[in-house]
C-alpha cells in the first residue's frame, strides 16, 4: 500500500514546481491583502515540503524514479527525474527556504510596511523556490537551463528590492554577470545539441562518449564555466561578495544557502552523469584549492559579518569541488552531505546576523560588542553554527570535511594531499574568522569597540535599567528567533542523524557514478543494449533551399 | 558560413559593449550577445530552409527539426524579460557611477 502510493509520488514529481509557480500567481492576485498573501505563500511552501519529504522518502526506498511529461517518450519529451541526490536537495531547499520565508514575513509584519513594494515579496519568492525545485529535477539541459532563468529573474528582482542606490548598484554587477553565465550556457546546450541531436541528459549520457575526445573537452568545459559562475568557483566568484550583502537579510540568507547549491548541483550532474571519468579531475583540485584559500583570505579581511560571511560562502564552495575533483564515491558521498550542510549552516548564520543587525543596528565588528551579554539566546544562535561551520568536532561541518579527506587521502595523489592540507588550514582559518567575529561582537565590552553603535549602547544601558524612562527599542520578534532556531536546531540534527544521513549520500553518489539507475530510468531498461539511432542521420540532414 | 560569421560579428560586438561603463551599452550588449546564441542554436537545426514540422501534413524526410526553433523562442522571451528588467534597472540607477567612483568617492567631470 505504502509502495504503490510513494510510487504514485514519484510519477506526479512535477508538483513541487507547479504547487510554488500557482501560489505564486495566487499570492500576487491578492497583493492588496497582505495577510492573505502570507498565509498563501506559507501554506504553499508547507505544501511543497510534505509533498517533497515523501519524494525523498519514495527514492529512498524505490531509487530513482523518471516522469515523462506530457507522455512524450523519453529522449524527445520533457523528463523529470527524482533520485537520492535530487530528493535531498529538494527538501533541504525548501525546508530553508521555508524558515527564511516565516522570519521574513514576521520582520515584515513587526517592521509593519503593509504595503508598498514588498507586496511583491511573496510571489516572487514562491517563483525563486520554484525556479529551484525546477533545477534540481530536470532531466534535461533545456529544461534546467529555464530552471535558471526562473530562479535568476526571480533573484534579480529579490536582490533589488526597494530600488535603493546600494542595491541598484549590487543588482546590475549581478544581473550582468548571471546573464553572461545564462548566455554560455545556451551556446553550450546548442553545440551539444548540435553534436548528439539531444539535450535529454540520460540520452547524452550514452552519446557524448561517443563524440572525439577534443570535442567533448569543449562541451564539457563550456558547461562548467556557465555553472561554476553560478556556484562562484574561483575565478569566477568575485561578483559574490558585492553583490548579496546589500540585500535585505532574509533574501541574502536564502540566495547564500540555495542559489549557488543549485550550480554545484549542476555541476555534480555534469561531471558524474554527462561527462563521466576523470579526464579534468585534477582541474578541478587545482581550482578546489584556490576556491577555498582565496575566499578565506578575503574573509579574514572583512569588517562587516555579511561580507565575511559571503566570502566563506565562496570559499566552503571549494569543498564541494574538492569531493568532485577527487571523484570517489566516498568523496562524492561526503560532498552530498556537505552541500545540505553548507545550505543550512549558512543560511542559519545570515539569519543570525540579521538578527543581530536589528539588536544592535549594525553587521560591522567595529560597532558591536557586549552582545552576549545583551542577548545570551542570540550568543547561542550564533555560536552553533559558527562552529558548525568552521568545522569542529562533532558537528556536521566537521563529519563533511572528514568525509572529503577520507575520499582525498584514498585517492592518495600529490595533489590530492596538497588539497587535504588546503582544507584543513581553510578550516582553521574558517575558525579564525568566526572566532574573531565572537570575540569582538559577543565578548569584549561595548565601550571598547572602536565606533559603538547609539542603538547598542541604549539597548545596553536599557538591559542595565541606568535609563530612567524605559524607551522602547526594537526588540527580536519571536517569530523571527523561532525560524532561526528551528534552522540551527536543523543544522544540529544533520549532526544527530549522520549514520543514516552518510549511508543515504554514500548510495546517491554509488549510483550517480554507476548511471545504469538514471539512464535506465529514463530511457527504460534496455536502454544500453540497442544503440539509438541518430535521427539526424545523412539523408534527413540534407535538402536544398528553395 | 554566413550564419557562422553573423555569430561572430555578434558575439565580438555584444562583448565589446558588455566591457563599457554605461549601463545602456550594456544593455545593447547582452542583446547582441543573446542574439548570438540564439543564431547558434538555429544553426544547430538545419540552417538549409526545410517545411514545417507539422505531423500528418508534411513528409517527415523534408520538415524542419523543431527542438532548435522551440529552444530560440523560449530563449527570446527570457532575453526579452531580463532585457526589460535590466533597462529598469538602467533608469533607477543612471549615471550612479560614471561620475563618482563608489568605493573611493573620487569625482571626476564629463
Amino acid at each position: 500500500m505504502i509502495h504503490t502510493v510513494l510510487a504514485f509520488l514519484a510519477s506526479v514529481a512535477p508538483v513541487a514546481v507547479a504547487l510554488p509557480i500557482f501560489g505564486a500567481a495566487l499570492a500576487f492576485v491578492l497583493r492588496r491583502n497582505p495577510r492573505a498573501q502570507r498565509i498563501i505563500t506559507i501554506g504553499a511552501l508547507s505544501l511543497t515540503l510534505l509533498f517533497e519529504i515523501s519524494l525523498l522518502a519514495s527514492a529512498a526506498t524505490h531509487g530513482t524514479q523518471a516522469v515523462q511529461l506530457g507522455g512524450w517518450e523519453a529522449p524527445f519529451g520533457i523528463s523529470m527525474v527524482v533520485d537520492e541526490f535530487s530528493a535531498l536537495m529538494l527538501v533541504v531547499s525548501t525546508a530553508v527556504s521555508l524558515a527564511v520565508l516565516v522570519y521574513a514575513t514576521a520582520q515584515g509584519i513587526a517592521d509593519g510596511d503593509e504595503d508598498g513594494p514588498i507586496s511583491i515579496f511573496h510571489p516572487t519568492y514562491l517563483v525563486l523556490v520554484a525556479g529551484i525545485s525546477n533545477a534540481f529535477l530536470a532531466g534535461d539541459l533545456f529544461n534546467l537551463y529555464v530552471g535558471f532563468e526562473i530562479l535568476l529573474t526571480a533573484s534579480y528582482v529579490l536582490l533589488t528590492l526597494g530600488g535603493t542606490a546600494p542595491r541598484i548598484r549590487a543588482g546590475i554587477t549581478y544581473v550582468v554577470v548571471s546573464v553572461v553565465s545564462s548566455v554560455l550556457f545556451l551556446i553550450a546546450i546548442g553545440m551539444i545539441y548540435a553534436a548528439t541531436g539531444t539535450v535529454n541528459m540520460a540520452d547524452l549520457g550514452l552519446k557524448l562518449g561517443e563524440l572525439a575526445p577534443g570535442l567533448q573537452m569543449v562541451l564539457h568545459l563550456m558547461l562548467l564555466v556557465a555553472f561554476g559562475v553560478k556556484a562562484a568557483v574561483f575565478p569566477l566568484s568575485f561578483w559574490l561578495p558585492d553583490s548579496y550583502p546589500t540585500a535585505p537579510a532574509p533574501v541574502t540568507a536564502v540566495f547564500a544557502g540555495l542559489l549557488t547549491k543549485v550550480g554545484v548541483y549542476a555541476m555534480v550532474r555534469t561531471e558524474t552523469l554527462l561527462f563521466p571519468g576523470d579526464r579534468i579531475n585534477t582541474l578541478l583540485m587545482i581550482v578546489a584549492l584556490l576556491t577555498m584559500l582565496v575566499g578565506i583570505l578575503g574573509a579574514i579581511a572583512q569588517q562587516d559579518i555579511k561580507r565575511l560571511l559571503s566570502f566563506t560562502l565562496t570559499s566552503h564552495i571549494g569543498y564541494m569541488v574538492f569531493g568532485l575533483g577527487v571523484g570517489n564515491v566516498a568523496a562524492l558521498g561526503a560532498t552530498v552531505y556537505y552541500v545540505a550542510h553548507h545550505i543550512i549552516v549558512q543560511t542559519s548564520l545570515f539569519l543570525v546576523t540579521g538578527l543581530i543587525e536589528r539588536r544592535a543596528g549594525s553587521s560591522s565588528v567595529d560597532r558591536l560588542g557586549s552582545l552576549a551579554k545583551l542577548s545570551p539566546l542570540l550568543a547561542i544562535l550564533f555560536f552553533v553554527p559558527a562552529m558548525n561551520l568552521a568545522g569542529i568536532p562533532p558537528f556536521s561541518g566537521f563529519l563533511g570535511k572528514l568525509g572529503l579527506m577520507q575520499g582525498g587521502v584514498s585517492l592518495g595523489t600529490p595533489v590530492a594531499w596538497i588539497l587535504l592540507a588546503g582544507a584543513v588550514v581553510t578550516s582553521l582559518l574558517t575558525l579564525l574568522a568566526v572566532a574573531r567575529v565572537w570575540n569582538r561582537a559577543f565578548w569584549r565590552r561595548a565601550e571598547d569597540a572602536e565606533d559603538p553603535h547609539p542603538q547598542l549602547l541604549a539597548s545596553l544601558a536599557e538591559e542595565d535599567g541606568t535609563t530612567a524612562v524605559a524607551t522602547r527599542r526594537r526588540t527580536l520578534p519571536a517569530t523571527m528567533v523561532g525560524a532561526t532556531a528551528a534552522l540551527v536546531a536543523l543544522g544540529v540534527a544533520l549532526t544527530v542523524f549522520a549514520g543514516p544521513l552518510f549511508e543515504f549520500s554514500d548510495q546517491a553518489a554509488r549510483h550517480m557514478y554507476e548511471r545504469t539507475p538514471y539512464i535506465e530510468a529514463v530511457l527504460g531498461p534496455d536502454a544500453f543494449e540497442g544503440y539509438v539511432p541518430d535521427p539526424r542521420s545523412p539523408e534527413f540532414v540534407g535538402g536544398e533551399g528553395p | 558560413m554566413i550564419l557562422a560569421m553573423t555569430v561572430g560579428v555578434l558575439a565580438a560586438g555584444g562583448t565589446y559593449l558588455l566591457l563599457q561603463r554605461e549601463m545602456v551599452r550594456m544593455v545593447f550588449g547582452v542583446g547582441l550577445l543573446s542574439h548570438a546564441a540564439n543564431f547558434l542554436l538555429l544553426a544547430s537545426g538545419v540552417p538549409a530552409w526545410r517545411d514545417e514540422p507539422l505531423v500528418d501534413r508534411m513528409d517527415l524526410a523534408q520538415a524542419a527539426d523543431p527542438l532548435p526553433q522551440a529552444f530560440v523562442l523560449t530563449a527570446i522571451v527570457i532575453t526579452l524579460a531580463v532585457t526589460i528588467f535590466m533597462l529598469a534597472l538602467a533608469v533607477l540607477g543612471h549615471n550612479d557611477d560614471t561620475r563618482r567612483a563608489p568605493e573611493t568617492g573620487e569625482t571626476h567631470e564629463k
